[in-house]
């Protein structure tokens, strides 16, 4: 049951910006830079943009600081914050704006200056009332309890989850613009450093700079720009809490919800999807999405990530830039999935480049696995 | 708090007075946790507050490990109480590598941040 807005909005220019460290510029310094890098991508200029669709990490009107630092006053604004997942929701309210006529060039934008600012997670939100007086380490601590979950309900296992780690590695050691590059084996992971049990630092994300940008325009018009379009075929978001302690079931996240309907709507299945790309803020939550996105059953994740089965030469090609275990983590990672997908589909993705790419899947998380959204990206040859 | 009318403050209030109050539906008579002007599972706005049994389960956990000289490492877990909500706390009492999930466990009064807050202890068997 595919959905009228199918295939009814494209991508058809991604940029990025001051990832690694971006010393000495703010994070609206780098989602500028974005912003200009994926409209020149496009061959579109800052004036052409009537609609923004933005959050950021700072302070709680990001969307208009971006708005007025770039200059420009867009008729349509999105600005809505469900966490590293906006990114990914926001290709829904871009297409729908887009499709009824409420702006005709969309800019989907995000920068963090993180790394270089604080060297840690920056937030603004507030730790929940009735969470913040256990001093729980957010947001490991949500993800190190979900991981233990798993562990004891289904047997899996540490091995498996630094698998996940050593995976992303092994895809980010081939693409230049990933920020770590050096070896990591499985003993490396699990003997790094214990942050929130069972999680070690490195089945944790790094901490960058960075921001992302996409450039979105209605499918009518989008041949009509130098980069091979890449058209939404599929967008589904759902939500299920905020607080960790709030989670029904720590094994089972609301990407069986998201992912149901997004490949219903695009007309596809699992099996149909050449390039993965998930949230990867912790390793277990590869093995979650992989589990509620269908690619493999509820408590065999451990087992479908074990031994490079979604490292270059696997099965299934996930995370294919390295992710943000690997690649890059400004805060919301949301946009990179989307950005990744798109580029595997045009070919000019910056690391391996998957062959004859028609079908990608980008996934985002928000919160502590609280807003989960999918959205399925196609070829022309998948409309 | 003399007139402590709010979810919130009854909750708060109960803790300054060494107890451990739960809201529970009028109307589906499930309880819930946190404290609410309405229901989460049915949406009624009937709510009565009943003293907690203090038994539960530790439902998951984690250990957030912390240099020595700054506090050393301690535990962050989620339990379920008997009545079937769950809440965010910490097991006090044993070794925080420990605590396993499925440990039974009694809930008390003790502080967190220098107010009233709920912890548990390990179950006397
Ligand atoms: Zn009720």
């Amino acid at each position: 049951m595919t959905t009228k807005l199918r295939g009814k909005s494209a991508i058809v220019g991604t940029g990025h910006a001051g990832f690694g460290e971006a010393h000495g510029l703010t994070a609206y310094d780098v989602m500028a830079q974005s912003a200009l890098a994926a409209l020149g991508d496009a061959g579109l200029k800052l004036s052409d943009v009537d609609g923004l669709l933005c959050t950021m990490m700072e302070d709680s009107m990001p969307a208009l600081m971006a708005a007025e630092y770039l200059g420009i006053q867009p008729r349509f604004i999105d600005g809505t914050m469900t966490g590293g997942s906006s990114f990914v929701n926001y290709l829904t309210s871009a297409t729908m704006a887009l499709e009824a006529g409420l702006c005709d060039v969309a800019l989907i934008v995000y920068g963090s200056n993180q790394r270089t600012a604080s060297g840690r997670l920056v937030t603004a939100s507030r730790p929940p009332a009735y969470e913040a007086p256990y001093n729980p380490r957010y947001p490991i601590s949500a993800y190190a309890m979900a991981a233990a979950r798993h562990m004891h309900e289904f047997g899996t296992t540490r091995e498996q989850l630094a698998d996940v780690a050593v995976a992303a590695r092994a895809w980010a050691q081939h693409n230049p613009e990933a920020f770590e590059r050096g070896p990591l084996s499985r003993a490396d992971v699990l003997g790094a450093r214990m942050v929130g049990d069972p999680l070690t630092v490195r089945d944790c994300c790094l901490v960058t700079d960075g921001g992302g940008a996409i450039v979105m325009v209605r499918a009518d018009r989008a041949r009509d720009f130098p980069k091979a379009p890449v058209y939404v075929l599929g967008s589904a978001a759902e939500s299920s809490h905020r607080q960790i302690s709030q989670m029904k079931d720590f094994t089972v996240t609301a990407a069986r919800e998201s992912g149901a309907r997004a490949f219903a709507a695009a007309g596809v299945s699992p099996s149909d999807i050449q390039a993965v790309e998930l949230y990867d803020a912790f390793t277990i939550n590869t093995i979650l999405f992989l589990e509620d996105l269908g690619f493999c059953a509820k408590g065999e994740g451990g087992a479908f990530v074990e031994g490079g089965r979604i490292a270059p030469g696997g099965v299934l090609p996930v995370n294919t830039n390295g992710g943000g275990l690997s690649c890059v983590h400004p805060g919301m990672y949301g946009i990179f999935t989307v950005i990744e997908a798109a580029r595997q589909i045009r070919g000019d993705a910056p690391g391996i480049q998957l062959k004859d790419v028609d079908l990608a899947l980008a996934h985002g998380n928000g919160g502590v696995l609280s807003s989960q959204v999918t959205a399925i990206l196609g070829s022309q040859n998948t409309l | 708090m003399p007139d402590a009318t709010g979810p919130d403050q009854i909750f708060q209030r109960a803790l300054t007075n060494g107890e451990i109050m739960l809201p529970r539906c009028d109307d589906c008579g499930a309880y819930h946790f946190f404290p609410r002007v309405l229901c989460p599972h049915c949406h009624g706005t009937a709510i009565s507050w009943h003293p907690a049994s203090g038994k539960g389960r530790v439902h998951t956990t984690t250990v957030v490990r912390q240099k020595p000289e700054r506090g050393g490492d301690y535990n962050v877990c989620v339990v379920e109480l008997e009545e079937g909500v769950r809440m965010m706390s910490r097991v006090e009492g044993i070794a925080p590598g420990d605590i396993v999930i499925d440990m039974a466990v009694t809930a008390f009064v003790g502080g967190a941040e220098g107010q009233p807050a709920v912890l548990f202890k390990p179950a006397e068997v």
